[in-house]
């Protein structure tokens, strides 16, 4: 919280300051990362930033919904930031279509960056024809993570997919231990139901299901084998589940009083923190029954159309100084991301995520995030769905695709 | 009788000075609120539009799962909290009315809670409820194995863990007005009513409880603002779950506005909201006008 209060007085501090002479290059960006490894891979950015000659102004905002809200009134309100952050994908739709956005087409083709992007990131920065955001790292939101001397005492080699899990999670129920460490909140209810669904489904009902809202991808076999396998689940997490934080899930799997958690590569921070590196303490794994894939989210930042020049200049600076090799690496390092570029050597990251390169270089396992595929409405209608049968034992499968089906046919 | 200029100044005069607030009253209140009515007629996403689609917001919005049990949750809060809260506070008003000693003391500590705000209460008690570290873990501790005490993690009780965190807030509240109301009674009710043998119950019951007809309806009041309101206990202490069971209209309506960028069924559900409120209030303001102005 202290990155963010100090956002808050260097804000007022600033608005109290003399105008600066126009030559001088400020870059003002609103961003929601505020705990300690985001701000510490921010700063990354911010210093790189100076070192180019400009002067970076922070505006923290904690939570994201709170910090793309406040920047998008800004924007509206003809007080842009020079750069606001977002989720690689929707969330900035409007701003494109409301002409309040800068493209950075000529800034991203200038240094031959479209090519080393991965696609589906490519596509969800591009808005008639033109990119409009600057991708800036990938992080990948379908990894399982477990203890290593659970799996040895309970006996049994990494799973592959949630069929070996379950074998698994039956052995650590048996041993006393909480199976499935889980946080009970929606979205984290979302992102499990997503993580089965892409084993059981693989990247093709993927993206029929969420790509194209099609009624046949939920009515398909492998849909209703995710939520069975879904619904299973229930009777391997612990009665303290619901409402929980997702760290503090990921805290049960690093004590050794839970097996394992499914959860994005930001957990990686959590036993960064309690000194345990991954392969020897912890393992990192993905599942794929069928065909894999590895879901790539990730963050972006757009810049609102500048009203000088010295803004103009500041905003393709940032945006050439965020997508430098060495800039990639030293912020993935702190983040737990990978980089967005595919040509950078990721030799000096953890393994999980050299793992997590090497899958996305086959073309085939780069699964866009859900949060690039569908608005956020649609989003957040099937969170509430999922919710709900995953807290309620007595709704079948069946009900829960009807439901589903429901959504599908709404205009979110 | 005054010369016509000076009337007419005086009016202006008045006229002047109320202004503001008039201004403050149309432009901010009733703007907004027709803005927010017309906002729910188009299908705005993120920013708001104007493109005219009737009444299909609405439809979406009582065909929503979420929507329907926020209803319902409000429904059961509101009524089981103002009569639990009355009734506490209350009790603990004529409990202290009975010439404590030390009743400065007993005041504030009952009064204490109203000073925090929602969200602390909500922290506070979603601590204590929760089963893995609250109260069930610390009788389980104390070799008691079997006791249970999980409502806050199961879909049919959580309501009323809202409702019990929401009581302990707010029963200090109704105790001081009670208790101020008890202190307005004149004590020759009281010689009157023990000469003619009656027993302190049924005065309290058939007298005082009449006569505290006014701080009743001020209680009353005060707390169904907060029950319309009802966000951030929600949000502090379940966030809504397990599942939707806790969701509440207004949690509905901010989690729509911005983490969901959907103004249009957003602005529906906080119009549906407005309409039941007026609904609500609506006859009572005709029955009091029709009193003469006299609560």
């Amino acid at each position: 919280m202290r990155s963010a209060s100090f956002a808050a007085m260097s804000a007022v501090l600033l608005a109290a300051a003399p105008p600066v002479l126009a030559q001088e290059m400020k870059a003002e960006v609103i961003h929601w990362w505020t705990s300690g490894g985001e701000s510490a891979a921010l700063k990354v950015f911010a210093d790189q930033f100076t070192k180019a000659g400009g002067t970076w102004v922070d505006n923290a905002v904690a939570g994201g919904a709170n910090a793309r809200t406040a920047a998008i009134n800004r924007t509206v309100g003809g007080n842009p930031p020079t750069a606001m952050q977002f989720n690689t994908g929707k969330q900035f739709d409007e701003l494109v279509e409301n002409d309040l956005l800068a493209d950075v087409e000529a800034i991203m083709t200038a240094g031959n960056l479209k090519a080393v992007l991965p696609d589906p990131i490519l596509n969800a920065t591009t808005r008639r024809g033109k990119m409009y955001a600057v991708p800036v790292n990938i992080h990948g939101q379908n990894w399982v993570w477990y203890n290593k001397a659970v799996l040895d005492k309970i006996g049994g080699t990494e799973p592959k997919n949630w069929d070996e899990a379950l074998v698994l999670l039956d052995k650590a129920k048996a041993a006393g231990l909480i199976p499935l460490a889980f946080s009970g909140q929606k979205v984290w209810e979302r992102g499990l139901f997503n993580a089965i669904l892409l084993d059981k489904g693989g990247p093709a009902v993927w993206t029929e299901f969420f790509g194209k809202r099609s009624q046949a991808a939920a009515k398909s076999p492998q849909f209703r084998a995710a939520a069975e396998t879904y619904a299973k689940l229930r009777s391997y997490v612990d009665q303290g589940a619901p409402g929980r934080n997702w760290n503090d899930a990921t805290a049960l799997v690093i004590q050794g009083k839970a097996f394992m958690q499914v959860m994005g590569d930001w957990a990686k921070g959590e036993f960064a923190a309690a000194n345990l590196t991954a392969g020897k303490e912890f393992g990192c794994t993905l599942f794929g029954s069928r065909g894999g894939g590895y879901v790539m989210g990730g963050d972006v930042f757009t810049f609102p159309k500048p009203k000088t020049e010295a803004q103009a200049k500041a905003q393709a600076t940032l945006a050439k100084v965020m997508l430098e090799p060495e800039t990639q690496i030293l912020f993935a390092q702190k983040k737990g991301s990978i980089p967005v570029r595919l040509d950078v050597d990721g030799s000096s990251l953890d393994i999980c995520a050299q793992r997590a390169m090497k899958v996305i270089g086959d073309k085939s396992q780069q699964v866009p995030a859900v949060e690039m595929l569908s608005s956020p409405a649609m989003t957040g209608a099937l969170e509430d769905v999922y919710s709900q049968f995953w807290n309620n034992p007595n709704q079948t499968v069946d009900q829960f695709v009807e439901k589903i089906l429901g959504v599908l046919k709404q205009e979110l | 009788m005054k010369p016509h200029w000076f009337r007419l100044s005086s009016n202006r005069s008045a006229l002047s000075a109320l202004l503001p607030a008039f201004l403050v009253l149309v432009i901010v209140y009733i703007g907004s609120t027709s803005w927010t009515i017309w906002i729910s007629f188009t299908n705005s996403r993120m920013l708001p539009n104007t493109n005219f689609v009737g009444l299909r917001q609405y439809d979406q919005l009582f065909a929503n799962d979420r929507w329907l049990t926020s209803v319902h949750n409000l429904v059961i809060f509101g009524g089981l909290f103002l009569l639990l809260a009355l009734a506490l506070g209350f009790l603990l008003a004529v409990a202290i009315d009975q010439r404590v000693r030390n009743e400065n003391s007993f005041r504030s500590i009952f009064l204490y809670p109203y000073s925090m705000s929602f969200v602390v209460t909500g922290l506070v008690w979603q601590w204590l409820l929760n089963p893995t570290h609250g109260i069930q873990r610390l009788v389980r501790g104390w070799g008691f194995p079997d006791f249970a005490f999980d409502w806050i993690v199961r879909q049919d009780t959580v309501i009323f863990c809202l409702v019990l965190a929401a009581v302990w807030h707010a029963a200090g509240l109704v105790m001081a007005i009670m208790l101020a109301g008890l202190r307005g009674i004149d004590e020759d009710i009281w010689k009157a009513a023990k000469v003619d043998g009656l027993p302190a119950w049924r005065v309290y019951i058939s007298i005082v409880i009449p006569m505290l007809s006014a701080s009743f309806a001020t209680a009353t009041v005060l707390l169904s603002t907060s029950v319309v309101r009802l966000y951030d206990l929600s949000v502090a202490m379940t966030n809504g779950g397990p599942g939707v069971a806790s969701e509440v209209p207004a949690k509905f309506v901010m989690d729509h506005l911005f983490e969901r960028a959907n103004i249009g069924l957003a602005t529906a559900a906080a119009t549906s909201m407005l309409i039941t409120v007026i609904a609500v209030v609506a006859p009572y303001m005709y029955w009091r006008s029709r009193k003469g102005g006299r609560a």
